[in-house]
């Protein structure tokens, strides 16, 4: 437990400090610079005409299947980690459980292959 | 009794906060002089002379750029959602410097020495993702949406491929501490064994912190700034002292988990005298100029061979790895023992 301290306080404290010197930045930065608005210029960005239409567009349905493929891929790369890391200890056993599990896993990325999810055209 | 234990307790706050600082203020240093170095190396491919009006050599140019960007007035544009458009820029620079907590400049020189430290980087870099979606959705305007959506994907894609490399050096290590994964390379720095890795590592690195020719999402001929069209002043200096020092974290990282660290090349005494962090320096430079080097050298990919790289060669190409590499250690019965 006091270890656990020892390690973690620091790095609680420096995240704690890295986001004030943010605060800090962005703060001065706005009492110091000269506050002008006016309605143009607090317009969204558009050039030379009025925007037009809502910014919240639909978007392609691609990106959503690459955000459920990253998602598939890195609890497999988490799921990676603890085991190679233990690797010498689980031995031949843990390393071909750890093939038959990648082997599922590829068969499910060839089938997404050919269905054309990994498609940009 | 209590008088002591609190003394040593601010004494331990005292020493943290003195390692912070002797680590973020050179750090914030390093990242407006590698502003400077980019124009200069750019310049240079080019034949032109880059910045050389302000100061000697034109040293002073970052100074002067960062005091027109701070005095610069902050526009909150009115469709915004003001709340999530501050706390996006903040959320990109804390993060960018929060992963310094655990790197390892040179033997010992770190603020927390955890078991665990790259799976901290890894943690860390896949936030990083959140300042950018947050920036491009609170801005309510079209260019930062899809830039923003653009760099989300594209992060993500290649963070999977870099979680694979990271397997494959722990398979070689035994551990997720980094300053064991250094002492791992005493004999072979891992980038002779998994060179291809390396390069998977690399790019993959480029991607993910949006740079040349992987800077899609800022891609100025079609989404005017990305996602950080809406932003002025402080607010974007923020993501772009992030975007730097999230480059040189992963020139750091390349350095810690490729090139031996802070270990010397050779193990002579003469260059084992010469102190750690200027190897550790040296290298993370190395590479920090390969990526301006890339920028100045290439064009800009297009989005579909971006993604077609990112799925279809680096992520089966580091999952073979990742089994070859082990299965060579089991087979060769090479494993590192000391779990």
């Amino acid at each position: 437990m006091e270890s656990l301290y020892i390690e973690y306080l620091p790095i609680a404290i420096f995240i704690a400090f890295a986001f004030g010197l943010a605060i800090l930045f962005a703060l001065s930065s706005w009492l110091i610079g000269k506050q002008l608005p006016d309605s143009e210029k607090l317009s969204p960005y558009e050039c030379g005409f009025e925007p037009f239409e809502d910014a919240r567009i639909q978007f392609d349905v691609r990106f959503y299947l690459v955000a459920i493929l990253f998602i598939i891929f890195d609890l497999e790369v988490a799921f990676l980690f603890p085991w190679a890391v233990s690797l010498s200890n689980i031995g031949i056993l843990g390393f071909i459980s750890m093939m038959i599990f990648l082997f599922l896993l590829t068969i499910g990325f060839v089938y997404e292959w050919k269905k054309g999810a990994l498609e940009w055209d | 009794m209590l008088d002591i234990i609190n003394y040593d307790a601010f004494l331990f706050l005292i020493t943290i906060f003195a390692k912070i600082l002797v680590l973020v203020i050179p750090l914030l240093i390093i990242v407006a002089f590698l502003t400077y170095a980019e124009r200069k190396v750019i310049a240079a491919v080019q034949l032109r002379k880059g910045p050389n009006v302000v100061g000697p050599f034109g040293l002073l140019q970052p100074l002067a750029d960062g005091l027109k960007l701070f005095s610069k007035e902050s526009i909150f544009p009115t469709v915004a959602n003001k709340f999530i458009f501050i706390l996006a820029p903040m959320v990109a620079f804390g993060l960018s410097i929060a992963a310094w907590a655990v790197i390892p400049v040179a033997d010992g020189w770190v603020i927390s020495n955890i078991n665990v430290g790259i799976l901290y980087l890894f943690a860390i870099s896949s936030l990083s993702v959140y300042g950018i979606i947050m920036a491009g959705w609170a801005s309510n305007s079209k260019y930062a949406f899809m830039g923003a959506l653009r760099s989300a994907a594209q992060m993500v894609s290649y963070e999977v491929s870099i979680g694979l490399v990271i397997v494959t050096v722990l398979v070689c290590v035994g551990s997720l501490n980094l300053g064991k994964i250094v002492y791992a390379q005493q004999n072979t720095w891992f980038i002779f064994p998994l060179f291809p890795m390396f390069i998977v590592f690399f790019i993959s690195a480029l991607a993910e912190t949006n740079r040349a020719p992987f800077d899609l999402p800022e891609d100025e001929s079609s989404l005017v700034g990305g996602y950080f069209t809406e932003y002025s002043s402080m607010l974007f200096a923020m993501f772009f002292l992030g975007e730097y020092a999230a480059m040189i974290m992963m020139s750091g990282m390349t350095t810690i988990l490729f090139l031996g660290g802070w270990l010397a090349p050779f193990d002579i005494a003469l260059l084992n005298k010469v102190p750690g962090i200027i190897w550790f320096a040296g290298k993370t430079s190395l590479i920090l100029f390969l990526f301006l080097w890339v920028r100045a050298t290439f064009p800009r990919f297009r989005y579909d061979q971006l993604m077609r790289i990112g799925w279809k060669v680096f992520l089966p190409l580091s999952l073979l790895w990742v089994v070859l590499t082990s299965g060579f250690l089991i087979v060769f019965d090479l494993l590192p023992g000391n779990v």
